[in-house]
């Protein structure tokens, strides 16, 4: 695939279609690549790197590039297309100036899970039926494929190309994913077990800011915990209440536009399951308002963004789920 | 050499507890370790190191500095703290352990900032050295052994015993404190153990990354260099980096009001954040590339200038594998070299 | 749940400048008694309220937050409620997914005509939340009265 890809890119790159290149760069290791613009021939061969570990979500660097000179030319997995779609639904990329080539999603593996499992000094790996031998500097290890990939393929749902301008491998279908399935549980249990499981979590988060800054739904030019005019501009959480209403904020700011790309929960420095307040949303708006999909299209009404007369009363809270 | 056997550790952390506070490494859910207060069932995590460093026991990310209340035309000032209590942390590795060098350096220098000498005066630090450094290891880079960390005492490890020596004072009266508990060992075992992880700590993959290109002279060649466009281009202007890494130390200072007076806070700022030492007449570091060579170039030239030649970094590694794009100091030491 | 017979609660109640604060306004001069732990906050609309405001509420010491609004319908400008509608019942739904109690919060649409309506509300939902007891899991804990 990657091959394919560099042949691509030097080829439109040569007759003019495009000036410059987004993808993935190597990196020091195996696994620490870097999203980058690449502008010549020779910088694609050199670092163009397509493999297990290129799992980060180019679109949102799409709202800076798109807005330069020329066109560039962008490789989007399935779930990225949905997210530079709900960009182009919010008029924050210039479409003409991209030119898309779809490429296959993951299973994309996540060297932290591979860590978690204690293996450390890790210097490669190699997948074999599904078995991971992973090469250490302590001798060879192994743990199971799918153990190690990142949480945001493990509830894949789409495997479908909502944009694109050509593709490079088949496309996919949406998927019937049981990506709900951790929202219902936490649904089941009782308030103060919830109150227990998402303070254990939200006193993790050093306020680092990753989940809101690598966010495609995210494109403010300038947030409102940035704002000191805002009164809620803290740069960190003093009070486990600030903990709280960040998260909240940021979570509603974007209900009925995340697409459920599942970057704040990979880039989360603590591991906290950020994408289940995005899901509750997304699972409360397909329960309520009808099944939508932010990204799916650009042009039907955001579930926020419009109304029905007969809409349920907010007292339907009580009547869900497990008090 | 004197010791305790492994399978003694946790009646250990009870003597300890017993008389001060103890803080370890412990293992999360997720996987991660973090430091805890320790307690009754506490297990010491076998990780090579922790996501948070452990700076926060001296320079804590948020912290109330003083409380003002206001009565008609007068400002009352109340002074918060409150007697500081003794505490010890166990199984700090050798990069955190220098970190507190460094940020000594900063916060020990006058004015000294009472509050962080207060809680270092009350902290017994407690290394322990490693066995399993990782690749995204490169502290020896920056002169420190791993298998010799400093600290108030040390710990070493030979698998079944940890063995303990004092570096200072107020290590050797820690190790006093508990040497009803220890007795004298045998330390060849521990020797091979050290041989071992001194051959890998040869053969990390960063071993052999060079600081000859950087320190207080490299200024202008480093600060004009045309490679910072290329290397912030990806950054996302978030503080992980900031926050994960030991030797950090920049804060800002912000008043909350309460409703019923006001509390001023002290918490950790990042020099990648756009309100970042935000003034009056507005922003001096306007983009990102700026925002990022700040960052790299407060640890490889503007620290070693003002501190003998002492590099802001540790090779802890953290920014390594926190980062969401994975740039780091190591690719921006890489690619500034100068050959 | 412990019952605290001492405990006032602090009530907001973001009110639309159209119905609800002319219905608060009614019940008073109508000589209807609702309850002083209550303290009103006029909104041009009730879609003014910004989910942050429910929160920094909770933040400086509120026990319950109730949101009044025109009938659906009524709006005065013509269908600001039916958004508040959407946004709230997702705002109150993520409360209750975090664990906050669901009888701190509530919505509910007074006309300028239902003086009667707004105090039987406000001593309903200032009831409710006598019986939850302070705000625990949402506050502050700088923000708490010493």
């Amino acid at each position: 695939m990657q091959e394919a890809m560099i042949k691509r890119a030097k080829e439109l790159l040569a007759d003019g279609t495009v000036n410059r290149v987004i993808g993935w760069k190597k990196g020091e290791f195996f696994y620490d690549i870097t999203p980058a613009v690449f502008e010549t021939a020779e910088e694609i061969d050199a670092d163009f790197v397509f493999d297990d570990f290129t799992s980060a979500n180019v679109s949102k660097y799409l709202v800076k590039e798109s807005k330069k000179e020329g066109k560039i030319l962008a490789f989007l997995k399935p779930c990225d297309t949905y997210s530079f779609n709900q960009l182009i639904k919010e008029h924050r990329v210039v479409r003409e100036n991209v030119y898309i080539i779809g490429v296959p999603g993951g299973p994309k593996l996540d060297i932290e899970k591979i860590k978690a499992k204690g293996i450390t000094g890790v210097l490669g790996v190699k997948n074999e039926n599904f078995t991971l031998k992973i090469d250490t500097l302590y001798g060879e290890e192994t743990m199971p494929f799918y153990e190690a990939i990142c949480g945001k393929c493990a509830d894949c749902k789409s495997k479908k190309h909502v944009i694109y301008d050509e593709l490079i491998g088949e496309d996919g279908d949406v998927l019937d994913s049981n990506r709900f399935d951790m929202v219902e549980k936490l649904e089941n249990m009782t308030a103060q077990e919830r109150f227990e499981f998402w303070r254990e979590q939200l006193s993790k988060c050093i306020r680092c800011n990753a989940c809101r800054n690598v966010c495609p739904a995210c494109t403010c030019e300038k947030c409102v915990f940035d704002n000191p005019n805002s009164g809620v501009e803290n740069k960190a959480a003093s009070d486990s209440f600030e903990e709280n209403m960040f998260h909240i904020i940021r979570a509603f700011h974007v209900a009925g536009r995340c697409t459920d790309c599942g970057e704040c929960s990979r880039v989360c420095p603590q591991n906290i399951p950020l994408h289940l307040l995005n899901r509750k949303f997304i699972k409360d708006i397909n329960a309520l308002y009808g099944e939508y999909q932010a990204g799916a299209d650009t042009t039907s009404r955001a579930p926020l963004n419009t109304y029905d007369t007969e809409d349920c009363e907010p007292s339907i809270v009580h009547e869900r789920g497990v008090e | 050499m004197l010791k305790i056997a492994k399978n003694r550790l946790n009646e250990l952390f009870a003597a300890i507890a017993e008389k001060q506070t103890l803080y370890i490494p412990v293992d999360r859910e997720d996987g991660a370790a973090e430091y805890r207060k320790w307690e009754n069932g506490c297990e010491m995590s076998g990780a090579l190191n922790t996501v948070r460093s452990a700076k926060d026991f001296f320079f804590p990310q948020t912290e109330n500095l003083v409380d003002f209340k206001m009565e008609g035309k007068n400002i009352e000032v109340i002074d918060i703290r409150k007697e500081s209590e003794d505490f010890v942390i166990f199984g700090v590795k050798a990069c955190d352990a220098r970190s507190f060098t460094i940020l000594d350096k900063v916060f020990l220098v006058d004015p000294v900032d009472s509050y962080y000498k207060t809680r270092r005066d009350h902290g017994t630090v407690v290394t322990m050295a490693c066995t399993r450094p990782s690749e995204t290891c490169f502290c020896g880079v920056f002169g420190i052994d791993a298998t010799a960390p400093e600290g108030d005492a040390a710990c070493f490890s030979d698998g079944e015993n940890i063995f303990f020596k004092a570096n200072t004072e107020k290590g050797q009266a820690f190790i006093d404190s508990i040497s009803s508990m220890l007795e004298e060992g045998d330390t060849a075992k521990l020797d091979e153990v050290q041989a071992k992880t001194k051959s890998i700590l040869e053969k990390l993959p960063l071993a052999n990354l060079s600081t000859d290109s950087f320190g207080g002279a490299r200024l202008k060649e480093h600060f004009n260099s045309d490679k910072w466009g290329e290397l912030s281009e990806a950054c996302l202007g978030c503080g992980t980096c900031t926050f994960v890494c030991p030797t950090c130390q920049c804060y800002d200072i912000k008043d909350f009001n309460t409703g019923h007076g006001i509390k001023r806070f002290r918490c950790w700022d990042s020099c990648m954040y756009s309100d970042f030492t935000k003034m009056a007449h507005g922003n001096p570091r306007l983009t990102q590339l700026e925002r990022f060579r700040q960052r790299f170039m407060h640890k490889l030239v503007y620290f070693p200038a003002n501190n003998e030649g002492e590099f802001g970094c540790v090779g802890c590694g953290r920014c390594l594998s926190k980062c969401p794009i994975s740039m780091n100091i190591v690719k921006v030491m890489k690619a500034l070299e100068v050959k | 749940m412990q019952v605290n017979n001492n405990f006032e609660p602090v009530i907001v109640a973001f009110c639309c400048n159209w119905c609800s604060y002319a219905g608060a306004d009614l019940s008073g001069t109508n000589r209807l008694n609702y309850p002083t732990n209550v303290k009103i906050i006029r909104v041009p609309c009730s879609c003014r309220v910004n989910p942050m405001f429910i929160l920094r509420a909770f933040q400086k010491g509120a026990d319950g937050v109730i949101i009044c609004g025109c009938h659906p319908g009524d709006c005065h400008y013509t269908s600001g409620n039916y958004f508040t509608r959407r946004r709230i019942t997702l705002l109150y739904s993520m409360l209750d997914f975090l664990g906050i109690e669901r009888n701190r919060t509530r919505l509910e649409w007074v006309s300028a005509a239902e003086g009667a309506k707004f105090a039987a509300t406000m001593q309903q939902f200032t009831e409710d939340v006598r019986k939850l007891g302070p705000n625990r899991r949402l506050e502050d804990l700088r923000c708490r009265k010493q």
